[in-house]
């Protein structure tokens, strides 16, 4: 088994959880910008987080053979602070340039209050200028159905926005419809409590199929899980579905969304992204960032 | 009920054989989980709108029908149904249930 998780938050996770994912087939991570479970306190708080993210965990990742790649944004949680939001804001465009970044995200709303709105506003502005890739965070829990609306009515007002590059993110079943609807690529979130189980995952790609859809751990400093993916796989063998099914949601699913980056690269040849592919090589110079983390 | 666009690979009677177990524990939690609130505090679903809409949701379980399944109506049920920015940020984390009834948590 080989799969991609699209969204994990690896500042968060010990070296254990990468052991664990790259045990269980792992090859890639991307990890977006998040909220530290805290408010940062100056924009050199989130400078200083964003080279965390482009730098270190690259490294830390390679020791395990997976690919490690990043979104940056100032998140939804800590989008209240107009002041603030403006400073990270000015701040980002600098990092974009790192071969590991793959877009803004995760942008998005948690209580849809205006100011919130306003900094999702920028930040769309933001990838529009700089033709990034956007992944979007929706709102948890009851605030996920007016969050998702939303966002989804802002996204379709621009005219400069293609929905097959944009990830919107933690659907659920009474959200996913919409999100489909629209273009827009969407995410099922495996969380033990708040989110989607992997039964419920699996009775939503029975219903409405596979194509725009990924999962993810979203694993982070709560309660969650590094292996949720393969835990989802596990699900599927034991509900009856075949191996090609679950590798396409699992490996080729999320290849086909974040490919649209040409940063991205897992080793499989861009000109045959949905079908057979390279094995994934363990650089020379991995190794030698490996030794680096390593001895830190 | 839609039909779905990936069958099934199991029949109905496979997955009560696969399923029926772990989902009888958890019917039986539920179960658990109200008896010990009525144990602790009987009047908590007139002073408690997360009670009260868990209570509600309950008797969703019965209503899925071809426009809308039971988890879609149980997400209705427990989500902020208007559509109004907040003017400003009032709580940092959601709870699960919107209050619908202006119940608070008292």
């Amino acid at each position: 088994m080989r799969y991609i998780d699209l969204h994990a938050h690896m500042v968060s996770r010990s070296t254990d959880d990468y052991v664990k994912m790259a045990l269980t087939g792992c090859v890639a991570v991307t990890e977006p910008a998040f909220w530290a479970g805290w408010d940062r306190s100056s924009a050199d708080g989130f400078e200083d987080y964003f080279r965390h993210l482009t730098d270190f965990e690259p490294k830390r990742a390679a020791v395990y053979g997976i690919r490690h790649f990043a979104w940056l944004c100032l998140n939804p949680k800590e989008g209240e602070d107009r002041v603030l939001a403006r400073e990270v804001l000015r701040r980002i465009p600098r990092y974009l340039e790192s071969p590991t970044v793959l877009g803004i995200g995760e942008i998005g709303l948690n209580r849809v209050t205006r100011n919130e709105i306003a900094t999702f506003r920028d930040h769309v502005d933001l990838a529009i200028e700089h033709d990034q890739l956007i992944h979007i965070h929706t709102p948890h829990l009851e605030d996920k159905y007016k969050g998702t609306r939303t966002i989804v009515d802002i996204l379709t007002e621009y005219d400069r926005i293609d929905p097959s590059r944009v990830m919107i993110d933690h659907a659920e079943e009474h959200t996913l419809p919409m999100i489909l609807e629209n273009g827009f690529w969407t995410g099922l979130t495996l969380y033990p409590q708040t989110k989607v189980s992997p039964e419920r995952a699996i009775d939503m790609f029975e219903r409405y199929g596979t194509d725009r859809i990924c999962v993810a751990s979203a694993c982070d400093w709560g309660p969650s899980l590094p292996d949720a993916v393969p835990h989802f796989a596990l699900a599927m063998r034991r509900r009856g579905h075949a191996a090609d099914l679950i590798d396409r949601i699992i490996y080729h699913n999320p290849i086909a969304f974040l490919g649209q980056s040409p940063k991205f690269d897992v080793g499989v040849d861009s000109s045959r992204r949905n079908g057979a592919e390279k094995a994934l090589p363990r650089s020379e110079s991995d190794a030698k960032s490996s030794a680096g983390v390593a001895a830190a | 009920m839609p039909s779905g666009v990936i069958p099934s690979p199991k029949t109905g009677r496979e997955l009560v054989d696969e399923y029926f177990i772990e989902n009888r524990t958890r019917l039986l939690e539920i179960a658990a989980y109200l008896d010990r609130l009525d144990r602790t505090d009987p009047s908590l679903i007139d002073h408690d709108y997360r009670v009260r809409a868990f209570r509600d949701a309950l008797r969703l379980l019965d209503s899925g029908d071809e426009t809308q399944t039971r988890v879609e109506r149980i997400q209705q049920l427990l989500s902020d149904p208007t559509t109004e920015p907040l003017e400003k940020l009032d709580v940092k984390s959601a709870r699960g249930a919107y209050d619908r009834w202006q119940l608070g948590v008292g």
